[in-house]
């Protein structure tokens, strides 16, 4: 199945409207992850409005696929992209990280409809998602895994551990992504502990590993395809990413990383966003 | 009045520290830049080890460097040092009773808007409760400084507990940090506070609205948790018939559960202990949580007054 040039515009166009979202809504709670939110974006994007069955008015419907955010400090993108697709109203994003507020500084699914899992604390998705996986396979329920991972992320030796798990099990209703914008919170990866071979490594560890362009929908989507045609093994695409993508002023920046915009660096980077 | 960082004290001293003795190394885990051990990294670059977000294996490597002989100050954020690193803090580090010093930055529910998941109310329990450990949360900056260099004299693990947000300095400068003694900042008749880290101020606030009252409060900073300064809990039990707790931390487990370990065992009295109810955090502003989880000086005042109605 290939995506039509009109949905892809109009995914590059939702990506556009949620990289906005995520810097209104850190600037306005004056704290917050955007560079790892902006690299992760367009992932996000395909999955949910291109790729994922779900339903936003039933959030819970049993049949739906999963995506689990396991860099949960990126929630402003999974909470601009859930306010978009209809699970909250897109007002919701103004009180992120505010005392009441639905939308806590890292994932929680007993406050968010839409999120699966609780998290923040990095290492964890993977293995929630290989369970999740498990349960379909034992139900025999035709559902898709998805889980979100970063590359400072995969330096917890837990991610290799259900990394093994996956395969041992065979999963091949579970994706993986590796945001491989190849910045932690205090510098690069390869200056403080190097993943590389990346690929190499999951290969060894019994997956299907592909690199694709994190930033081209095109790119992601030949991934899930690829993804859903691999039998017996679970997939993991390594998406080459910038981190702070689409704001000339913030990508590439270590800073950004747990920094919210100011006010006045926001209209600066709203315009480049036009 | 004085404002200071205690993590930003720590990363200060610990440079010193480090001029003042080759054998120090640090480690973090990719928050180096939070915990302020980036200070010492940019000094002691070759003495400094970035672990990435590892934290296992951060603390396995500091028990291993401390075993060939180096003295290693361990750093990241409570949770994830005291809770991700739990297990093997107590098989490689508490076990072998290696010399590894573990200070943990944004405690507490002070943390604010990063939420539940970067909450930490239960390390001091979690720390307590480990043979050979010893646990240490001091009430401002000038009690860091002192508390980390005295440290470093004292041999076996520790865990020292600091905070995020800066704190009101409520000790002088001539203070002299004793490990296992408490100190009592105010002298009172009527009831005991026994606090520990922001709540030490907190309580010396407490305490002036009670004084309003015709109450009289003693406030005792508890900043060494663990050994527990047991002559002192007695002393205040007998003096004053009634003991307060207040702490940053979960009611169960910490402070207050060490302080009536001493009170049942050797002079009960009654007790009031004030920290975060058995629920998790929410994110939001570090002073709104304070008030939202009822830590602020009027409910220890009113905690105050049910104490001595129990009196
Ligand atoms: C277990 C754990 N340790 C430390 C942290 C603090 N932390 C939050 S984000 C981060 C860096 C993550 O880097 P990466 O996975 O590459 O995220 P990205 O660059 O995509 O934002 C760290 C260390 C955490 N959330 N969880």
């Amino acid at each position: 199945m290939k995506l039509s040039r009109k949905k892809i515009e109009e995914l590059k166009e939702t990506a556009r409207i949620c990289r906005r979202d995520i810097l209104r809504m850190t600037t306005l709670a004056a704290s917050g992850h955007p560079g790892g939110s902006l690299s992760c974006i367009d992932i996000l994007v395909t999955l949910f409005f291109a790729r994922m069955r779900h339903n936003p008015r039933q959030p819970k419907w049993e049949g739906r696929d999963r995506f689990f955010l396991s860099k949960g400090h990126s929630c402003p993108a999974l909470y601009a992209v859930l306010s978009r697709a209809g699970y909250f109203p897109v007002e919701e994003l103004d009180t992120l990280r505010k005392l009441n507020s639905i939308l806590q500084g890292h994932p929680d699914m007993l406050y968010t409809p839409g999120v699966e899992v609780s998290s923040g604390s990095l290492g964890q998705g993977l293995s929630i998602g290989n369970g999740v996986a498990l349960a379909a396979k034992l139900d025999r329920r035709d559902i898709k895994v998805y889980v979100m991972m970063g590359d400072g992320e995969c330096q917890e030796g837990m991610v290799w551990e259900a990394a093994m798990t996956s395969a041992q099990h065979k999963l091949d209703n579970l994706c993986a992504f590796v945001d491989y914008n190849r910045l932690q919170i205090d510098g690069w990866i390869d200056d403080i502990k190097s993943l590389e071979p990346l690929q190499l490594k999951w290969e060894s560890f019994g997956w299907k590993a592909l690199i694709i362009d994190g930033h081209s929908i095109e790119e992601i989507w030949e991934g899930l395809m690829e993804a859903d045609r691999t039998k017996g093994k679970p997939t993991v695409c390594i998406a080459r990413t910038v981190k702070g993508k689409g704001v000339s002023f913030m990508e590439n920046q270590a800073k950004y990383h747990g920094m919210a915009l100011t006010p006045e660096e926001l209209s600066k980077a709203l315009q480049e966003l036009e | 009045m004085e404002m200071l960082g205690t993590r930003d004290v720590y990363g200060k001293t610990l440079v010193e520290l480090g001029r003042e003795n080759e054998n120090i190394v640090v480690l973090d885990a990719d928050l180096a830049s939070s915990t302020r051990t980036s200070y010492f990294a940019k000094e002691f670059p070759h003495r400094f080890f970035n672990m990435g977000v590892s934290e296992q294996d951060l603390i396995g490597t500091a028990a291993g460097l401390a075993l060939a002989g180096k003295l290693p100050f361990v750093s990241s954020f409570a949770i994830f040092l005291a809770g991700k690193g739990w297990e093997p803090i107590r098989q490689s580090i508490c076990i072998p009773n290696l010399d590894v010093k573990l200070v943990a930055t944004h405690g507490g529910i002070t943390v604010g808007e990063d939420g539940a998941s970067h909450h930490s109310t239960e390390d001091f329990a979690l720390m307590r409760v480990l043979p050979n450990m010893t646990v240490i949360c001091p009430a401002d900056g000038v009690e860091t400084e002192k508390a980390i260099r005295e440290i470093v004299k004292h041999r076996g693990p520790t865990y020292v507990r600091l905070a995020r947000p800066k704190f009101p300095v409520v000790l002088d400068h001539t203070y002299q940090f004793q490990l296992g003694r408490s100190f009592t900042l105010r002298e009172g008749k009527d009831l005991t506070m026994i606090a520990t880290g922001i709540m030490v101020y907190n309580c010396l606030r407490a305490a002036e609205e009670l004084d309003k009252e015709g109450i009289s409060a003693a406030v005792v900073n508890m900043s060494t948790l663990k050994p527990i300064d047991v002559p002192a809990i007695a002393r205040a039990a007998r003096q004053t018939g009634a003991i307060l707790t207040a702490e940053e931390h979960s009611v169960i487990g910490g402070l207050g559960s060490a302080v009536a370990e001493v009170v049942s065992q050797n002079c009960p009295v009654p007790m009031k202990i004030i920290g975060v109810d058995d629920l998790f955090g929410v994110s939001g502003n570090a002073d709104k949580l304070m008030e939202h989880f009822r830590l602020t000086y009027p409910y220890i005042v009113e905690g105050a007054r049910q104490l001595l109605g129990m009196k």
